[in-house]
């Protein structure tokens, strides 16, 4: 099952577990079942539509994903505040 | 004692002290995340913040006491039919029924509260109002950033939205109407279609509670006042150094009153003549007189948010405050007349609210 890694402040609001085993096929997938499972989480990673807020980002393996990547066994997806711009 | 609640765009800042001096500074909330509002619940002393995280999105909070544990409130969201999200939420305001507080955000939304501000539910009278496709938003987003109650009466309710005017109601918020005429956007060419379909952008209104129908507005070039509860607007901005400005203050004891910090213009948005003035009017707008003592009086650029002039007391004993981009916060405590500086280097202020504390 694929693991969702968090830092905080997500992982407080994740019953302050940072690794997160859940299903699903796609990143997205991953991150709907986290609200699910976790609902305090629910809001900050994706918005009302349903979308990856636009200041976080998402590595599968290492590797920058989004939405609509594809994700099973033991795949590992960060989750991160992007390093965005400004003061 | 005095607090000021000061929202910073590096967290909640909350000020305490004796008007006329510097204040301390006893508490910081949410370090580091732009605070867009903050106030104390006179009725309940419950302080509620609107955070606007720029990773994990708009957020509102409560707590007893800001320097404690914050909760994160329930419902600030829009429908889950993946149309739009909620971009911020600008205000929150006490309304006139027992536990009821409204929010307003970005996008033109309104948001009322039941419980003291645990959880909330959007106003779908406003939400789904047919011209809604026709709003524009302003340099600032759709924002919904005024609401103003009818003091005694929890049915009638007013709110603003930049750029989409004014917006009243009488029935509780099932149904709205648009209360703009009389404004001119100087910023559309004369021949813009009617108001239904132009840009009003409003920056700020506030009611005079000892006379509801009055009110007063901050326009998008132009300050206003309204003596038929936001039917209809008369532009009193002659004497004014310049009618552009975003925030807007009055004495609860005079209808007759208001104040506002002007701007030189929309294109140069800073105090006019390099110098801070706060200008008073106690004849519904026919003058203006600058207060200015203690204000900084020369190479001073300040550029005051809509959200960051508030008061409190009345009369003589009206305590006026505001805070600027700088950091730089100001009291006066004789309605204007003197100024000090609570504050000084603080994150650039998007909001102040002043009260007295638990």
């Amino acid at each position: 099952m694929p693991l969702v890694c968090l830092r905080q402040p997500l992982k407080r609001l994740a019953g302050d577990r940072s690794e997160h085993a859940v299903e699903g096929a796609t990143v997205v997938e991953l991150l709907q079942e986290l609200e699910r499972a976790q609902p305090a989480t629910g809001g900050w990673i994706l918005d009302e539509r349903g979308h990856i807020r636009r200041h976080i980002n998402v590595f599968v393996n290492g590797e920058r994903g989004g939405e609509d990547t594809a994700v099973a066994g033991e795949d590992r997806v960060d989750v991160l505040p992007a390093i965005s711009g400004g003061a | 004692m005095r607090e000021l609640l000061v929202g910073t765009k590096k967290g909640l800042f909350v000020l305490e002290g004796e008007p006329g001096a510097p204040f301390d500074i006893t508490a910081r909330a949410f370090a580091g995340e732009p605070v867009e509002y903050a106030m104390r619940d006179p009725r309940t002393h419950r302080v509620l913040a609107s955070v606007t995280s720029a990773f994990y999105g708009p957020k509102l909070f409560y707590a007893d006491d800001p320097s404690g544990e914050w909760e994160q409130a329930e419902g600030i969201a829009l429908p889950d039919d993946g149309k739009q999200a909620l971009e911020r939420i600008w205000t929150i305001v006490a309304g006139e029924a027992d536990g009821t507080l409204y929010a307003g955000g970005d996008p033109g939304v309104l948001f009322e509260s039941r419980d003291g501000g645990a959880s909330w539910q959007l106003n779908s009278g406003l939400w789904e109002h047919p011209t809604r496709p026709s709003w524009n938003a302003g340099g600032g987003g759709l924002c919904l950033h005024s609401i103003v109650p009818w003091p005694g009466d929890p049915a009638r309710l007013a709110v603003a939205i930049s750029a989409a005017g004014v917006w009243l109601t009488d029935d509780g918020g099932k149904t709205w109407s648009r209360g703009n005429q009389g404004l001119v956007p100087r910023y559309l060419p004369d021949d813009a279609p009617p108001e239904e379909e132009i840009a009003l952008c409003v920056h700020r209104i506030h009611r005079a509670p000892g006379r509801p129908e009055r009110m007063f507005l901050q326009f998008h070039g132009g300050v206003y006042r309204s003596d038929d509860a936001g039917a209809t607007w008369t532009d009193i901005g002659a004497g004014l150094p310049s009618d552009f400005g975003f925030p807007l203050a009055i004495d609860p004891a005079d209808p007759d009153c208001a104040y506002v910090i002007p701007l030189t213009a929309d294109m140069d948005r800073v105090t006019p003549g390099a110098r801070v003035r706060v200008y008073e009017t106690r004849d519904a707008g026919a003058s203006w007189t600058p207060r200015g003592d203690g204000l900084p009086s020369e190479n001073a650029y300040l550029t005051v948010l809509r959200e960051a002039f508030d008061w409190t007391g009345e009369g003589e004993a009206l305590e006026l405050y505001f805070g600027a981009t700088s950091g730089d916060v100001f009291g006066s405590a004789d309605a204007g007349a003197s100024w000090s500086v609570p504050a000084t280097r603080l994150p650039p202020v998007l909001s102040v609210a002043a009260g007295r504390g638990p």
